[in-house]
C-alpha cells in the first residue's frame, strides 16, 4: 500500500478511505506526542500526589482512631481495676469493723462480768464481816448478860475470866445444837 | 455538502468523499478541518486536565473531581486491574490515549465541529503504531527478543505438528491482525457511524424539499437522526474505552511470564 498524498481529494469521488494521508499521519504523531508529554509532565504527577497524600490522610486518621482506641480501652481497664481494688478494700474495711467490733463486744461484756464478779464478792465479803463482826459481838454481849444472869441467879461471882469464856462457849454451842 | 446538493440533480446518498475534506488554505494538508481538530482536542484536553490538576488536593474541588475521575477510570479500572503492580509506568500513556480518542470521538457530534476525527484513519493508523511499538517493546525488554519470538512463535504446550498451524496464525496475531484490527475497529466505528447521521439528517433535508407528502416524512428521518446521535454517544465513549482495553490488554500479554 502505497501512501497516497493529500492530492486525493482533487479526485473528486472519495478515495479508498483506508488508505492514510500523509499529512495527517504526521499531525496524529505531532499531535498525540506532545499531549502525551504535556499530561506525563504536567498532569499525571499532580493526580498521583493527590492520590498519595490523600491515602495517606486516611491511612493517618485511622491510624490515629486505633490509637485513640487502644488509649481508651486501656484507661477502661485502669479504671476497672482500681473500682474493684476499691471495692476489695471497702468490703476489707468492713469485714475488719464487724471483727473489731465483736471483739469490742466481747471484751466489754468480759470486763462487765468480771466487775460484777468482783462487786458480788466484795459485797460476799463485807456481809461475812460484818456477820462475824455481829456473831462476835453477839457472842460478847449475849456472853455478858448470860453471865451476869447466871452470876446473879446462881450468886456466885464467875470472874474468872478463862472459865467464864469456856462455859460460855459451851453454852452457845449448847444453844446452836439445839437449834 | 449544500454545495453539491446544489450542483446534481436529485438525492446524492453520502459517500466517502464526504470524509476528504479540502484544505482551508490553499492547497495547504495541514489545514483541513481533522488537522484542526486533533490540534483542537490537544488544546482542550491538556487545559482542561491542567486545570483540574492544577492544585491538585486531598478534598477535590468539582473541576478536580471531574478530571480525576477520568484519570481514576484509566489509571484503576483499567491500568491496575488489567497490568497488574507495574502499571504506574503505562498510567501516562494510556491516559493519553483514552482521553485523545474521547474526545476525537466526541468531535463527531459535538454541534458545530461535528466530525469524529478518528474517521479519519490516518489517525487510528497513528495510535495503532504507538500501541504496536510499546507491547512489542515492553515485551522484548522483559524476556528478551530471542525468548519473545520464541514464544510467539513456538507456543509452549503444544504439540509439535500443531506449530504448522499454530506458528502463522500466532505470528500474524502479533505483528499484523492486532494493530490492524485495533485500528480498524476505531475507524470503521467512526466512519460508520458519521454516515449514518449524514444519511438520515441529509436524507431529511433532501425530504423537507421535496413534496408534501416527503415534507411530513421528514421529522421522522430527522428524529431518528437524533436518536443515532445519542446511540453514537455511546459508541464513542466505548470504542475509546476498547482501544485503551485493548492496549492495557497486549502490555499485560508483554509482561505476562506465561503465555
Amino acid at each position: 500500500m502505497s501512501l497516497i498524498s493529500f492530492n486525493n481529494w482533487a479526485a473528486g469521488e472519495g478515495a479508498n478511505p483506508l488508505i492514510p494521508h500523509t499529512a495527517e499521519l504526521i499531525v496524529g504523531f505531532v499531535a498525540f506526542s506532545l499531549l502525551f508529554l504535556v499530561l506525563r509532565s504536567k498532569v499525571v504527577p499532580m493526580f498521583e500526589k493527590a492520590f498519595t497524600a490523600r491515602t495517606e490522610a486516611i491511612q493517618g486518621g485511622m491510624e490515629k482512631a486505633e490509637r485513640a482506641q487502644v488509649e481508651a480501652e486501656r484507661a477502661l481497664a485502669q479504671y476497672t481495676t482500681q473500682l474493684n481494688e476499691a471495692r476489695g478494700e471497702a468490703q476489707k474495711i468492713r469485714e475488719d469493723a464487724r471483727v473489731q467490733g465483736a471483739a469490742i463486744i466481747e471484751d466489754l461484756r468480759t470486763k462487765a462480768a468480771e466487775e460484777a464478779a468482783r462487786i458480788t464478792a466484795a459485797a460476799t465479803a463485807a456481809i461475812e464481816a460484818e456477820r462475824q463482826q455481829a456473831v462476835t459481838s453477839l457472842r460478847n454481849e449475849v456472853g455478858a448478860l448470860a453471865t451476869e444472869l447466871a452470876g446473879k441467879i446462881v450468886g456466885e461471882a464467875l470472874d474468872d475470866q478463862v472459865r467464864q469464856s469456856r462455859i460460855v462457849d459451851r453454852f452457845i454451842a449448847d444453844l446452836e445444837k439445839s437449834k | 455538502m449544500g454545495v453539491r446538493l446544489a450542483a446534481e440533480e436529485g438525492f446524492q446518498p453520502p459517500s466517502t468523499a464526504d470524509f476528504e475534506l479540502p484544505p482551508v488554505f490553499a492547497d495547504n494538508p495541514f489545514t483541513t478541518k481533522p488537522v484542526f481538530l486533533v490540534f483542537f482536542s490537544v488544546i482542550l484536553i491538556s487545559t482542561f486536565f491542567i486545570l483540574a490538576s492544577r492544585k491538585a488536593s486531598v478534598v477535590p474541588s468539582k473541576l478536580q473531581f471531574a478530571g480525576e475521575s477520568i484519570y481514576g477510570f484509566v489509571r484503576n479500572d483499567l491500568a491496575r486491574d488489567v497490568i497488574g503492580h507495574e502499571f504506574m509506568r503505562f498510567v501516562p500513556y494510556l491516559f493519553t490515549l483514552f482521553t485523545f480518542i474521547l474526545t476525537n470521538n466526541l468531535f463527531g457530534i459535538i454541534p458545530f465541529l461535528q466530525f469524529p476525527t478518528m474517521s479519519r484513519v490516518s489517525f487510528p493508523y497513528v495510535l495503532a503504531l504507538f500501541t504496536f511499538v510499546i507491547f512489542h517493546y515492553v515485551a522484548i525488554k522483559h524476556k528478551g527478543l530471542m525468548a519473545y519470538l520464541k514464544e510467539i512463535m513456538f507456543m509452549p504446550g503444544v504439540p509439535k505438528p500443531v506449530y504448522v498451524l499454530l506458528t502463522p496464525i500466532e505470528v500474524a496475531t502479533y505483528f499484523i491482525v492486532r494493530p490492524l484490527t485495533l485500528s480498524l475497529r476505531l475507524f470503521a466505528n467512526m466512519f460508520a457511524g458519521h454516515l449514518l447521521l449524514l444519511v438520515f439528517i441529509l436524507g431529511g433535508e433532501h425530504l423537507l424539499q421535496g413534496a408534501i407528502g416527503l415534507k411530513l416524512v421528514s421529522p421522522f428521518a430527522f428524529a431518528f437522526g437524533i436518536a443515532l446521535t445519542f446511540f453514537e454517544f455511546m459508541v464513542q465513549c466505548l470504542q475509546a474505552y476498547i482501544f485503551t482495553l485493548l492496549t492495557a490488554l497486549y502490555i499485560a500479554g508483554a509482561l505476562a511470564d506465561e503465555h
